[in-house]
């Protein structure tokens, strides 16, 4: 990435000075920014970063001036290209919103009119410049185009359900640089995407930056994602921005406690449970309204002492454009990543479950599609297996037949502890049940609303665990311990709980039996990264204790680095590698796994080579003759991949890759001449 | 979508013949035989069994059932016990007259109530929204023979506006038609406005607060061109689903508002089929009805289908 354009003489694309916005709740005023200011220059990709409920979003949007009717300016100025936004009358809006600023959401599936083809909704940005219908449908074919879509005739005529959403989300920006932006504002862009979309969406972002040199904000709760895409950057806390700085500086040189809190909780560098802990950060964010003449960070803040709690703290220069605002710069060096803490997480030797040629098809409309191709997998005690691979490749598939959601097909087995358990959830029996469990990504749905916290436990402990009366009440008092709720907690419903606090008590139902082996689907994905890290601290906790396996879905390499002992990826259904933690990371990998793991924006700066994935996986219902992954493959071998189906080879001992190539020719390296981070 | 329309067209055939069975069921219950019914009370034993022979009324239930199932599967609905015409004679006319009555409560409900609702959620939570969703609450919980009285009495009686009786004479012109039936049509419109409304305005609400709206406002369009292009189309699907149904509940509403304008409709022949125990044409208008309804209900969903892409009719792609 370049340096930010030189600053003098230029007016800037958006310019947000002192900003004020409160929302109106029972006719009272509850301030959300609390006065925040920064700008981004013609042709300068900006970010802000920050957990959710800091006001980001609210910050982009107010870029457009599209706010709930609820909310109040209370101060300050947004100028776009020196014009004052929040003066603008209606007419001279639109005029802003045509051919000015523009903006790409979060989800791109909801962004599009679902009742609308695809050429309607596109050719209606020209439409509104002016053009005619002829002109429009041609305009908005050269707009697919321009974002590299292949075959435009045929998306634009699709529905926005009939398409994918890394399709769609490349889809609305054509639309939004339908009108040539000056300024485009891009709100968690990638978020929801698989990890391969996504390199492939930001790498689109970039190329058609350095074409239309329109500036760039950027909100995203994912650094690497900023990190990668980014001169400059933000970092925001309760309303305010409280470190700025080229992005280079503010990542390796964090001069904020909150800033290096984030950057702490985060596993990167390829940190491991048996490592340490993760760094987390205590306490809450102070909740909207709260009058703030202080230090926003105060109550969370290591190094806070009175001065902090009773002075707003002024723009500390750190280096050239790199500020923080922070009473305590100069002693930010005080606060210390988590100790050494040498857990041993010592594994068993005895496998206590084991899938054998475990099949899932699934019958649609006549044809069968296999979800799971004969998945041999086996857990030790205390062992964490992280499961990865885009969506679609059959990961909750595989967690939903183990747990006997799914039957699966005839000719498969599941073991625990060298017996046969039942296919179906139901025919089993309750010590199978209660062996294995789960631990959802939405804890919000998981649990009943109805009922509080003791309850839901309460249940859990009487029906696995099948105690009853006063000693279950008091193993519902140790698993609230254990999760760290308290007493307080207990007697909330999961409404009034925070994210992390829902989660919590997910695992704590999960673990009310004993369980030998828990199922934990993406649980941390909905979550702040300084709340994951809690979370995933916990869990690893658990298993030093209870010795419980875990079978861990995630799309987040660095999570599943962090937890895995062994990981398997995963791909239209069958394992396409498997390995220790460590072998996966140093390679020769299965080429679908080196294309994933390059995927992913780094946080840490490393360039390194992007392998593309091109296209979209192909449907189980129809697979790829031969290696089902050749449609996609870097280092296809035609005449062989396409007609031959690989076996299962072993690269290392316990490594294993279902590839024709061997550990040797894996291991040269392949050159792209496109996308370099 | 060939498969679907014989699978619905099916299961209305089902329907019908459970309906017909049900409505044979309730009819038997009552007490009371059909020639001693038609007849008086007065009349001699001779006479009322021979009526009932003639009718096939003295047969035993079941064969009863049997007869007219089979009937109606072959379009012979029989004579009237009552008249001893043919069932048709005496329904095809009050069907067109009841038709022509809901026709017109439908034309003025449908444009009034959807574009109350769509100014009610435009104005979400302030007075003007207040007033609508309150006032068609308030109006929809009148049942519609209530209110049929009430405008009788308020206008056509002390204010001598509009007629008492509904009927139209014969020759009257269209615009003259009116004069008779635009109260009646109005005791209609007043009880189903409220839940058109409403609907429409949940409708437009969630499409407004949806995020293709914004993605709409932020293109730059105006919000007029904002509504009429991106809420609208996506907020009006299950205004016409509760319309569909409303036209099932408009056929039901009409038989009380007819008896109270002394309306020869549907609705009266009905009524006065039951009081004599008419079999025949009670349950042939009673599948008429039936049938208004699935079928509205069915082009009602071929509607939303064409309306909403992502609807599949024939669950294949």
């Amino acid at each position: 990435m370049s340096d930010s354009p030189q600053t003098s003489g230029t007016v800037p694309a958006l310019a947000i000075e002192d900003l004020q916005l409160a929302y109106t709740v029972r006719g009272v005023p509850r301030g959300v920014l609390r006065g925040v200011t920064f700008h981004v220059e013609p042709g300068e990709a900006y970010g802000l970063v920050g957990e959710s409920g800091c006001g980001k979003s609210t910050t982009a949007y107010a870029a457009m001036r599209y706010m709930p009717s609820n909310a109040v300016i209370q101060g300050g100025r947004v100028l776009a290209d020196g014009q004052d936004v929040t003066a603008m009358s209606t007419q001279e809006l639109q005029e802003f919103r045509m051919t000015k600023a523009s903006m790409v959401y979060q989800d791109p599936v909801q962004a599009m009119n679902p009742a609308l083809r695809i050429g309607v909704q596109v050719a209606e940005c020209f439409r509104i410049l002016g053009q005619s219908k002829i002109e429009a449908k041609d305009s908005a074919r050269q707009a697919l185009r321009r974002v590299k879509i292949a075959d435009p005739e045929r998306v634009l005529d699709r529905y926005p359900h009939e398409l994918s959403g890394g399709m769609l989300q490349r889809v609305v920006i054509a639309m939004a640089l339908a009108g040539d932006p000056k300024l485009l504002v891009l709100d968690e862009p990638t978020t929801g995407l698989d990890a391969t979309v996504e390199a492939e969406v930001l790498d689109l972002v970039r190329d058609l930056r350095s074409e239309t040199h329109a500036a760039i904000l950027l909100i995203a709760h994912n650094l690497g994602v900023i990190r990668t895409m980014c001169d400059r950057v933000g970092v925001m806390y309760a309303g305010r921005v409280v470190e700025e700085g080229t992005v280079q500086e503010v990542f390796d040189n964090p001069s904020h406690p909150y800033t290096m809190g984030l950057l702490n909780s985060i596993p990167r560098h390829g940190v491991r449970k048996t490592d340490r802990s993760l760094f987390t950060i205590p306490g809450n964010l102070p909740l909207i309204g709260t009058d703030l003449p202080t230090c926003v960070y105060v109550d969370r803040c290591p190094l806070a002492d009175d001065i902090c709690r009773n002075e707003v703290p002024p723009i500390v220069d750190r280096s050239d454009g790199h500020w923080t605002r922070c009473h305590h710069a100069d002693k930010i060096d005080q606060i210390k990543p988590p100790e050494h803490e040498n857990n041993d997480f010592d594994i068993g030797t005895d496998t206590i479950v084991k899938l054998a040629a475990v099949s899932k098809t699934f019958r649609q409309r006549g044809n069968d599609v296999p979800a799971l191709v004969s998945i041999d997998l086996g857990f030790k005690e205390g062992e964490t297996l992280g499961l990865v691979g885009e969506s679609g490749s059959g990961k909750s598939t595989l967690a939903k037949t183990l747990l006997g959601i799914h039957e699966p097909d005839q000719g498969g087995s599941i073991h625990l502890d060298g017996r046969l358990v039942k296919d179906k959830a139901t025919d089993r029996r309750v010590e199978s049940i209660r062996a294995f469990q789960m631990v959802f990504q939405n804890a919000d749905s998981a649990l009943n609303r109805m009922w509080t916290v003791r309850r839901i436990l309460h249940r859990s402990v009487t029906k696995l665990a099948g105690i009853h009366g006063a000693e279950a009440d008091k193993k519902v008092n140790d698993l609230a311990e254990a999760m760290r709720l308290s007493q307080r907690h207990l007697e909330m419903k999961p409404r009034q709980l925070s994210g992390g606090l829902k989660q919590r008590v997910a695992i704590a139902r999960a673990f009310a039996g004993d369980p030998r082996i828990v199922v934990c689907d993406e649980p941390t994905s909905a979550l702040d990264v300084s709340v994951q890290a809690a979370i995933l601290n916990l869990l690893a906790n658990l298993q030093n204790d209870e010795r419980t396996s875990y079978l861990f879905i995630t799309h987040d390499i660095g999570v599943v680095r962090y937890l895995s002992d062994r990981i398997a990826v995963m791909y239209l259904g069958r394992i396409m590698e498997l390995g220790t933690t460590d072998q996966i990371f140093a390679g020769p990998n299965h080429p679908y796994t080196e294309a994933l793991l390059s995927a992913v924006p780094s946080i840490d700066g490393d360039a390194r080579p992007r392998i593309p994935l091109t296209g979209e996986i192909p449907s189980p219902a129809n697979p790829p003759s031969g290696c089902v992954f050749h449609t996609r493959c870097h280092r296809v071998i035609m005449g062989l991949c396409d007609i031959t189906d690989p076996d299962t080879i072993e690269l290392a001992d316990g490594h294993t890759s279902k590839c024709h190539l061997t550990a040797e020719q894996l291991s040269v390296p392949v050159t792209f001449t496109s996308a370099t981070v | 979508m060939r498969r679907y329309l014989l699978k619905r067209l099916g299961a209305i055939i089902i329907t019908l013949w459970m309906l017909a069975t049900i409505v044979f069921m309730l009819v038997n219950v009552l007490p009371g035989d059909v020639g001693r019914r038609v007849l008086g009370p007065t009349a001699k034993l001779e006479d009322v069994r021979a009526y009932n022979a003639k009718l096939g009324t003295d047969k035993p239930l079941i064969e009863q059932y049997f007869r007219s199932i089979k009937n109606l599967f072959t379009f012979d609905f029989g004579d009237s016990f009552q008249s001893g015409g043919p069932v048709m004679d005496l329904i095809l006319p009050s069907l067109g007259r009841s038709a022509k009555l809901a026709l017109l409560a439908f034309i003025i409900t449908i444009p009034i109530s959807i574009a109350a609702g769509i100014f009610a959620a435009r104005r979400q939570d302030k007075l003007a929204d207040r007033v609508v969703v309150n006032a068609g609450l308030a109006s929809s919980s009148v049942p519609e023979f209530v209110t049929a009285s009430v405008l009788l009495a308020v206008f056509a009686v002390n204010w001598k506006v509009g007629k008492v009786y509904a009927n139209v004479p014969s020759g009257t012109s269209l615009f003259g038609q009116l004069e008779y039936l635009l109260l009646p049509a109005m005791a209609m419109v007043i009880s189903y406005f409220g839940y058109i409304a409403r609907m429409t305005r949940a409708g437009v609400i969630t499409a407004l607060h949806a995020d293709y709206t914004r993605t709409a406002t932020l293109k730059g369009l105006d919000s007029g061109q904002v509504m009429r292009k991106h809420v609208l189309r996506n907020a009006l699907a299950p205004t016409i689903t509760v319309i569909s149904v409303q036209i099932g509940y408009l056929f039901g509403g009409i038989i009380g508002v007819e008896k109270v304008f002394n309306y020869a409709g549907l609705g009266t022949l009905m009524l006065n089929a039951v009081g004599k125990k008419d079999i025949p044409v009670l349950q042939t208008t009673v599948l008429i009805v039936g049938m208004i309804y699935m079928v509205s209900t069915l082009l009602a969903d071929l509607l939303i289908a064409f309306l909403n892409p992502r609807v599949r009719l024939d669950g294949g792609s």
